[in-house]
């Protein structure tokens, strides 16, 4: 359970999800998938620690490089789309929430 | 720690049940859904109109700065009693969605706590899964739309 409101979190980020369609037709070492960004090289490799922390990204040794690459088993978990659709309920109930409460003062 | 929100949607089944605790009484929940200009507030759509009665019917949509519809829905309500529940149809305009069947369902759980239950009923069980997977699909679409202005930034270097 823990694991995969940690997927969800990890896909959560944009620039996650951006690095997740970058590397979803090929194989690509840090600093290719870096250079598509106007971020920090840092921050990248934050981004890529952690989706290989949360497994949707694998990492393969050639040579002196290492290469990144999707875990489809682990993308497919994310399949049953339910936790995005449960997020965007959630925010707009919490919405709901707040707006009478203000309302209420008001009153 | 426990969601507040919930999501049931069961394996072949043409329906999504979700729930809501919320720390409203259920006379100001039941508002939040009847007073436009409140819907506006939560919901982030104009309201074109909102005739709350049994075969009443309401029109929601969103532009965006240019006066472009981006989003519309409709629907007709069939069902309703104050404080304790809503029937209606809900439909996106100019999508492939087709038109689902709501109930919603408010409940008193004390002075100051409700609970909404809301049904959702669809025409087949792969609309359902379009549905479920829709904001998934928006946040991919968000993350491509973002790399096609990166993508086209590098280009002018």
């Amino acid at each position: 359970m823990n694991l995969r409101r940690d997927v969800f979190q990890a896909i959560a980020d944009p620039t996650r999800r951006a690095i997740l369609l970058l590397l979803a037709t090929q194989s690509m070492t840090a600093g290719a998938i870096a250079a598509n960004f106007d971020t920090a090289r840092p921050t990248v490799s934050k981004h890529l620690q952690i989706l290989t922390a949360c497994e949707l990204l694998e990492q393969e040794q050639q040579g002196r490089e290492v290469y990144y690459h999707l875990n489809a088993a682990k993308m497919k978990e994310i399949a049953d789309f339910i936790e995005p659709f449960r997020k965007v309920w959630d925010d707009r109930f919490n919405k709901l929430e707040q707006v009478m409460k203000s309302y209420k003062a008001k009153k | 720690m426990d969601q507040k929100t919930k999501i049931t949607a069961e394996n072949g089944k043409q329906e999504i049940v979700i729930t809501r605790i919320f720390d409203l009484p259920v006379d100001l929940l039941f508002k939040a859904y009847t007073e436009p200009e409140l819907v506006e507030q939560w919901m982030g759509n104009k309201v074109l109109m909102l005739a709350c009665k049994a075969h009443g019917s309401y029109q929601f949509e969103t532009r965006d700065e240019h006066g472009n519809v981006l989003f519309r829905a409709n629907g007709v309500i069939h069902n309703f009693v104050p404080n304790h529940s809503v029937t209606r149809t809900f439909e996106m305009e100019n999508t492939p969605f087709p038109v689902q069947l709501e109930f919603l369902d408010f409940e008193q759980l004390s002075e100051e706590t409700s609970k909404l239950t809301m049904q959702m009923v669809f025409k087949s069980v792969a609309d359902r899964d379009n549905m479920l997977k829709l904001p998934f699909a928006q946040g991919i679409n968000m993350a491509h739309n973002r790399l096609q202005k990166l993508i086209s930034k590098l280009k002018q270097q």
